[in-house]
């Protein structure tokens, strides 16, 4: 099965649990103002390679993944190209690997669903904690993440929340009442990841001749980033 | 045969002959556990090394060399013993009579002497010129013998780096021999040895062997005077664990007072000392804070080690490195591990002392390594950038689990083994030679076998790769034949009768050639085979640039159109090698390891079909070329990986610099996450690897403002530095290196 992605990481230790052979989806429905990888929205971009070439790449890096790495998808939006997602994550089941799947959560039909049974865990991002805010600055309504996550919940299947920290924006006291209701609604939420806005991919955007939708913006610190994770309420 | 000072040891055939190893197995006690018995540094320890941190700040204030004795020739007993402060001091003994304080050594070539001197405002003595006037050294045997070919070959920097005016070095003693027999032991054996030799014929070998037996048990005396000199009696075997360190390290002492070889490696005893210190813990008399005391204080007699160089010499072996390498951890033949508590003191050191290049520890690793020591070496990796890794469950089923490692990643087995070292040959500018007929356009000088330079538009891979089979089948042959003439000089002017007294008489000989510019010909040759490259001709119809246009597969991809290029680099190069036969019957073998010198050499050679210009530094050794990785880091491993070590049994050097952020969210993460990359990088059969984590902006803050950074140490092709000793060209080369990053 054929599909496009945007590139491949071979040493991926920040998108799911241990060393993660990482396959960057090409296309994206949403437009988040501090977005990375800009160059990935593009459907027609990237290039066109087969599941079963994914699946022989990522076989040669077994070796490194011990006990908990594995085969990451993400983008990009990784389950807008759900059959092909499907395919990838079909055979790296069968062939012994961890699956992740890193996701906006904007998407949810049968060909996502089905794609989520071979899933060991979804890296799933909860931008913002208002919908105004979810429109304003992702272009979709909080709705469709937060379905996507009592879906989750329902199948078991186990879930790592993501939140880009913008301050002015989500630093606040508001924001995690309300991510931490949300964690303690939903019991396959077993992690949660916080993560500084950063602006290296500034050059990106001017590469494309676009503006950088969220530069005015200032980057967190690391030790404010530690400091907002005490808010964070989970069971561990 | 029984001695009192061995009581408390199991008895076994080490009594009967000399047999390190077998002493070693009958006697320690493997540790499967945590680092967390480990002590700190008593206040005694922080004292001396505050002590030795002044003088290497005004070593540094110097200029690099804080004092040169230009009055007395370097050898066991030439010097007055000497202290850095006495009544602190564990363990004792100085390379001259003070700390850094640097000897010289004119049996390897006056003339590097001289100019070493100079170099530092000093100028050699007198009478050390008068003396040498009558002796011929190491450097003028070499010269008078050399052909004009081989001269050519070095001018032009095809082959350069060789040992031809200095120590050839690589070469490790079992200095564990002193300690654990005594010298009379080792006198005797050697007595008989000499004695053997009577009843054979006495043809060139022969003769030969005896006058090195004769020099080497004269060493042995002058060792025992040495000691004395220190008020030690080393005669006999050492009696307890601070005896064993003592002795073990007047044994090394003796070896770098006598030479100045490039890498003057130290071999594997940390397992070795945990054996007497356990002997001592159980007797009562030591603690582990004392243990890790006498480990501190042998560490700091290593760090202080110098030899006089060239300015030349560093640009080829950048930061005043000594190599004194120390192999830790590993499997025994048996299925248990080596790894003892004394693996831990020894790393522990990078703690108590704080992070440094020397000496260069070495882990042995193993898919079977226990988990405990795995993961304290990747914690120091990750704190002190100072340690490197080589596989043992690739070296193993090769030289058994008593071998060692030499420079940066040569094994062989101690006492049994050793080495002709051969620096390395520049197989970029051979590629470029070859297509030009045998013009070097970077020197102007005609050498190799004479034909025109390729014509037409386009380079054609198969034209191209006839061409290169015949320039290196001939380079082979000129690179043994001077090896065979470098070494037939040593062995004749400058041998290591100290060292060789502390091998096996009857000794295996390995024979290591080397090549430089590895990724940048892989590189190359892929364009020329799978883009369009056009050769630029200048006005006398020589090639001194390539237009190369489209695509092309890149080494460092984990991609096997342009690996397997690379590995049949190798495999054709040390066929090649094989031909010509070596001196002393000594076994060829290849690295692929460049220290510095991949800056140098990328200096001296022009413009490569792969699109790198003239001048521009290779990558160091194995390595793929600088940020032409596009699947990230793992995938650049693998590349690395399929470079076979069956070609390459002297090593394959590669340097991985990580930052932080892309290892993992937090300290334990990257500690399991650096584990697993090495646990699956060596299942993958690679042979080495230099692992830095840390951020670019780090290094280029250092090139900025040194003074912040004294103790910056990094690791570089199979060695570490600090940072501040290398040059600022070789600075820069380290900063433009990949780092892989978080994306």
């Amino acid at each position: 099965m054929k599909g496009r992605i945007h590139s491949i990481q071979s040493l991926g230790t920040v998108d799911g649990p241990g060393i993660r052979f990482v396959v960057f989806f090409q296309g994206c429905p949403l437009r988040c103002g501090y977005c990375h990888n800009p160059d990935t929205w593009d459907y027609k971009g990237g290039r066109e390679i087969d599941s079963a070439e994914i699946i022989e790449k990522a076989l040669r890096y077994k070796s490194y993944f011990g006990r908990d790495g594995g085969i990451t998808l993400s983008g990009g939006e990784p389950l807008l190209q759900s059959d092909f997602a499907k395919a990838i994550l079909v055979t790296a089941k069968e062939s012994g690997l961890n699956t992740c799947v890193d996701t906006s959560g904007c998407v949810l039909n049968d060909a996502v669903k089905d794609a989520l049974e071979y899933v060991d865990r979804v890296l799933l991002d909860i931008k913002f904690t208002t919908n105004e805010e979810y429109q304003r600055y992702v272009g979709c309504s909080l709705d469709k993440p937060l379905e996507f996550l009592k879906y989750l919940n329902e199948k078991n299947i186990p879930t790592t929340l993501r939140q880009v920290i913008v301050p002015t924006l989500n630093d606040n006291e508001e924001n995690f009442v309300k991510l931490n209701e949300i964690i303690a609604k939903y019991e396959c939420v077993d992690d949660v990841e916080l993560l500084g806005f950063k602006k290296i991919c500034k050059t990106k955007y001017d590469d494309m001749k676009i503006p950088f939708p969220f530069e005015i913006y200032s980057t967190p610190t690391k030790a404010d980033i530690e400091e907002l994770k005490k808010k964070i309420k989970i069971k561990k | 045969m029984e001695h009192i000072n061995w009581n408390g040891f199991k008895a076994g055939n080490w009594q009967n002959e000399i047999n390190v190893r077998d002493f070693i197995q009958t006697n320690y006690t493997p540790y499967t556990g945590d680092s967390a018995f480990l002590a700190k540094a008593t206040e005694r320890t922080s004292d001396l090394m505050k002590k030795v941190q002044t003088l290497f700040s005004l070593e540094r204030q110097y200029g690099g060399v804080l004092d040169i004795d230009t009055n007395t020739v370097s050898t066991m007993t030439s010097y007055a013993p000497g202290y850095i402060d006495q009544d602190k001091e564990l363990i004792v003994g100085l390379q001259t009579n003070r700390p850094l304080k640097r000897g010289v050594n004119p049996f390897g070539g006056m003339r590097m002497c001289k100019s070493a001197c100079e170099a530092y405002g000093y100028k050699v003595g007198e009478k050390i010129e008068q003396e040498f006037k009558y002796r011929t050294t190491h450097n003028e045997g070499v010269f008078s013998a050399y052909t004009d070919e081989m001269r050519k070959a070095r001018k032009t920097h095809l082959i350069t780096g060789l040992p031809d005016a200095y120590g050839r070095g690589r070469i490790i003693g079992d200095y564990r021999r002193v300690a654990l027999y005594g010298v009379d032991r080792l006198i005797e054996e050697k007595t008989k040895d000499k004695a053997n030799l009577a009843n054979v014929t006495f043809d060139v070998d022969n003769i030969r062997l005896d006058e090195e037996l004769y020099h080497q048990i004269q060493a042995l005396n002058d060792l025992k005077k040495m000691a004395e000199s220190y008020g030690y009696d080393i005669s006999a075997p050492a009696t307890n664990a601070r005896e064993a360190i003592q002795w073990t390290y007047f044994a090394y002492l003796g070896a770098i007072k006598e030479q100045n070889g490039a890498a003057m490696s130290l071999g594997r005893v940390a397992t070795f000392f945990d054996i007497y210190i356990e002997r001592d813990i159980k007797n009562g008399e030591l603690t582990e804070e004392a243990a890790q005391e006498l480990v501190d204080d042998f560490v700091i007699k290593l760090r202080v080690a110098r030899h006089l160089r060239t300015p030349e010499y560093n640009e080829l072996f950048g930061g005043d490195p000594m190599w004194i390498t120390e192999a830790v951890g590993g499997m025994g033949l048996d299925g248990r591990t080596l790894v003892t508590k004394n693996s831990f003191r020894i790393l522990n050191t990078l703690y108590t002392l704080g992070s440094s290049p020397e000496p260069n520890l070495t882990i042995l690793w193993s898919n079977d390594l226990p988990e405990g020591f795995k993961r304290f070496c990747a914690q120091v990796s990750v704190d002190t950038d100072s340690i490197q890794y080589e596989n043992d469950d690739l070296m193993r089923p090769i030289y058994g689990d008593d071998y060692a490692i030499a420079c940066c990643v040569s094994a062989m087995q101690v006492g049994k083994q050793m080495q002709f070292f051969g620096a390395r040959c520049n197989l970029a500018k051979l590629l470029l030679l070859s297509i030009n007929g045998g013009y070097d356009v970077s020197s102007g000088m005609r050498i190799g076998p004479q034909m025109k330079p390729f014509e037409g538009d386009k380079l054609d891979f198969d034209k191209v790769m006839e061409r290169f089979d015949v320039y290196v089948e001939w380079l082979s042959r000129l690179y043994v034949n001077t090896m065979n003439v470098i070494h037939y000089m040593h062995d004749k002017y400058a041998y290591e009768k100290e060292q060789l007294a502390l091998h096996d008489t009857d000794l295996h000989r390995f024979m290591a050639f080397g090549i430089a510019g590895f990724s940048v010909v892989a590189d190359s040759l892929s364009a020329i085979k799978y883009a369009n490259v056009k050769p630029i001709k200048d006005a006398n119809g020589f090639i001194v640039d390539y237009e190369t246009t489209g695509e092309f597969p890149k080494y460092g991809n984990d991609d096997d159109r342009v690996d397997l290029i690379a590995k049949n680099l190798a495999h054709n190069f040390i066929t090649e090698l094989r031909k010509t036969p070596t001196y002393r019957g000594a076994e060829h073998t290849l690295s692929v390891l460049t220290i510095t010198s991949n800056v140098m050499y990328g200096k001296h050679t022009a413009a490569t079909p792969d699109g790198r210009k003239a001048s521009a530094a290779f990558a160091p050794g194995a390595n793929p070329m600088h940020n032409r990785e596009e699947n990230g880091a793992l995938a650049s491993l693998n590349s690395v990986a399929k470079i076979s070590y069956a070609d390459c049994r002297d090593g394959i050097s590669n340097t991985f610099s990580i930052t932080p952020d892309a290892l993992g969210h937090d300290a334990e993460e990257r500690v399991t996450n650096l584990v697993n990359i090495l646990d699956g990088y060596f299942a993958k059969m690679a042979h080495h690897i230099n692992i830095n984590v840390l951020n670019r902006e780090t290094l280029m803050d250092a090139y900025e403002n040194p003074e912040k950074y004294p103790n910056l140490t990094i690791r570089v092709s199979g060695y570490a530095v600090n940072f501040n000793k290398l040059s600022r060209e070789q600075q820069r080369e380290v900063i433009s290196r990949t780092f892989h990053e978080a994306m």
